[in-house]
């Protein structure tokens, strides 16, 4: 017998008494808002940092070489060490979850343009390192160094945007020579990806730096990037394992902590990622916590609007109602403050999430160049949430209804009837 | 159309038992017009109450039109209280923010009937009780006179086998208990079983047949 007959009954029902309805439904309301805008925050400080995380590749290791402090296998202490093609072929070859390596070769130098000049670090590059790196490219903003580049020794360079903007004060850059130190470099790119820490760069071809710099060709900085490492433990033992490698392959105690730096951006991640897991999981928690006060309230309403129409619901059995109708039309009752009420709430919880959204995306794009550190960023909430949290809050609506409802079946229509 | 053989009631409160009605045996042919009168206490309504399976009895055996009324089921109960009973209160019991036309409509709606049809249904009633022209007013909008005469439409409309009135006149003044009694009689000569509970004389003169009970058994049962 669910037919329209019974949704009429209901809302007269509900209709009769507006305040008690509507202050029921607001604490499912804000039960829900609640939930969806926790929800959202968490996801928006997880994509914020976890966008600021891609713009390195995540999975990277670096690796500089230092001084050694002890002494091993014959050789003194206090020895300074360097990386030459040899380690980056070890790390290729025994360190099988490495994928792309590249040395680079870091140096101070000034950059001159006409009139303009300034001190700038300067890396040299193999083409691997905007894989790891992965600089910005505009449209007409050139290219990154490529192998024709380091096989020819070329004496071109990128540069990051700020280098162009201080040197060449709005020209464009592409194509023309800067004076590296006492060189002519080609500018073939700019970066316009905003480095947060460290100087502004220009990028040669790790070849040409090695002629001009390092003819020994000897280096002091390592990156790579790392698959299949997705606990903490595996990059530790990683670690270890790289670090033992580096001391076979470099001649230094293994138990040196200043021959070789270490810095698994990996691990970083995976450890992020755990606090952020936490997160959700907590700001859930409190989401959940507060729907459940929500519904509580509106079984706590349900017994106060049963006790109340205990006289009517006498009535109605004493004319012939059967137990399931009453039953019903108490749960159902429920079911559609729930619903209606936690609706308003989900659409007032996206709606805000989206809003913050949508501010942070304009002011963003209105300050491109210093879209760089965001902690927060797309709060919002996935479809699939919202399909969970209407199931939740029909599921909420029958559980408010049902101790109720058996209240009301029990009522004895004689004695309903003697009330009042 | 009713045998009630040896009922017994008690009812259990805690410390104390009042065992109300002590082995009521009453066959009731169809068409009757009954009175039951007692003194408070005496187990009339109690009596009037297990007519209408709006209670249950401890012993005996009840039969209402050859079917056994005995540890039914609340849906049976339900069932057989729509569709054989109609029940007319004191306080008329009325629900107050239905107007007059869907008090007397639900019991139809208890035995699905469409909306549409139950409201004409209703109409006739209304108008058959001479009330046609308040179907959409609210009980709190009516006088006594008026809310009895909805209440007898609404147990009436599903057509049941028996009424059972429960002092029915003792909340309206003597003109209209007049006027309500008129009611009653010509709906009981038209073929309705009619039984009234009642302590005031000139109501039970009315009717054709007379009980007293006293102390939870029947003193007597006179016949005119």
């Amino acid at each position: 017998m669910f037919t329209i007959n019974t949704i009429q009954e209901i809302i007269a029902s509900l209709r009769h008494n507006k305040l008690r309805t509507v202050l029921t439904g607001l604490s499912v309301t804000w039960g829900i808002f609640i939930l969806i805008v926790l929800l959202g925050a968490g996801n928006g400080l997880k994509n914020g940092v976890t966008s600021n995380f891609s713009e390195r590749a995540s999975n990277m290791v670096q690796m500089w070489s230092g001084t050694s402090s002890l002494p091993y296998d014959g050789l003194k202490s206090n020895r300074s060490l360097q990386f030459a093609d040899k380690q980056i072929s070890d790390v290729k070859t025994e360190l099988k979850e490495t994928a792309e390596q590249t040395g680079v070769i870091d140096k101070q130098a000034t950059f001159t343009y006409k009139s303009e000049y300034g001190s700038y670090s300067i890396k040299g590059v193999n083409p691997t390192y905007n894989d790891i790196f992965k600089l910005k490219f505009t449209d007409n903003g050139g290219r990154f160094v490529n192998d024709l580049d380091l096989k020819e020794n070329k004496k071109v360079i990128v540069i990051d945007k700020k280098v162009e903007d201080v040197l060449f004060k709005g020209e464009t850059s592409l194509g023309k020579y800067i004076k590296v130190g006492n060189i002519m470099f080609q500018v073939i790119g700019v970066n316009s990806k905003a480095e947060r820490w460290g100087g502004s760069n220009g990028y040669i071809p790790f070849t040409t730096a090695q002629l001009i710099y390092n003819p020994d060709k000897k280096f002091n900085n390592m990156a790579f990037t790392v698959k299949g490492l997705e606990t903490t433990e595996q990059n530790n033992k990683f670690n270890d394992k790289l670090k033992g490698k580096m001391a076979t392959s470099l001649r230094f105690d293994p138990k040196d902590t200043r021959a070789l730096w270490v810095w698994n951006a990996q691990r970083d991640y995976v450890e992020t990622m755990k606090i952020f897991g936490g997160i959700t999981i907590f700001v859930s928690i409190i989401g959940i916590f507060t729907l459940i006060a929500g519904i509580v309230g509106v079984s706590n309403i349900m017994l106060v609007s049963v006790k109340e129409r205990t006289r009517e619901i006498g009535i109605r059995k004493a004319i012939g109602a059967p137990p399931a109708s009453i039953l019903r039309s108490i749960i159902i009752e429920s079911i559609l403050i729930t619903t209606i009420f936690g609706y308003i709430g989900m659409m007032l919880g996206i709606g805000l999430t989206e809003l913050i959204n949508f501010i942070l995306v304009q002011s963003a794009a209105q300050n491109p160049s210093d879209a760089g550190m965001s902690i927060f960023k797309n709060p919002t909430v996935e479809l699939s949430y919202v399909l969970i949290s209407t199931s939740i809050l029909i599921i909420a609506g029958v559980i408010a209804g049902y101790m109720p409802a058996r209240r009301a079946v029990r009522i004895k229509p004689i004695e309903a009837m003697r009330e009042e | 159309m009713i045998t009630l053989k040896n009922i017994n009631k008690t009812y259990d409160m805690g410390q104390a038992s009042l065992h109300v009605l002590k082995g009521i045996d009453l066959h009731i042919d169809k068409g009757e017009y009954i009175s039951i009168m007692g003194a408070s206490g005496s187990g009339k309504s109690t009596l009037l109450n297990i007519l209408g399976i709006l209670d249950n009895y401890d012993t005996g055996d009840y039969y209402l039109n050859d079917t056994l009324i005995k540890n039914l089921s609340e849906k049976q109960a339900a069932v057989y209280r729509n569709e054989m009973i109609g029940f007319v209160f004191q306080s008329f019991n009325l629900i107050n923010f239905k107007n007059a036309l869907e008090n007397v409509a639900l019991p139809l709606y208890y035995k699905n009937v469409s909306r549409k049809k139950r409201n004409i249904i209703a109409m006739e009633y209304l108008d058959q009780m001479g009330i046609k022209d308040w179907a959409y007013h609210l009980p709190n909008e009516m006088s006594g006179g008026q809310k009895q005469r909805v209440a007898i439409a609404r147990a009436i409309i599903s057509k049941p086998k028996v009424l059972l009135a429960d002092e029915p006149t003792g909340a309206l003044d003597s003109v209209t208990t007049v006027e309500m009694m008129k009611v009653l009689t010509e709906l009981n000569s038209n073929g309705l079983t009619t039984i009234i509970v009642t302590h005031e004389k000139s109501v039970a003169d009315e009717t054709r047949s007379i009980i007293h009970l006293k102390d939870g058994l029947i003193e007597s049962f006179e016949k005119k």
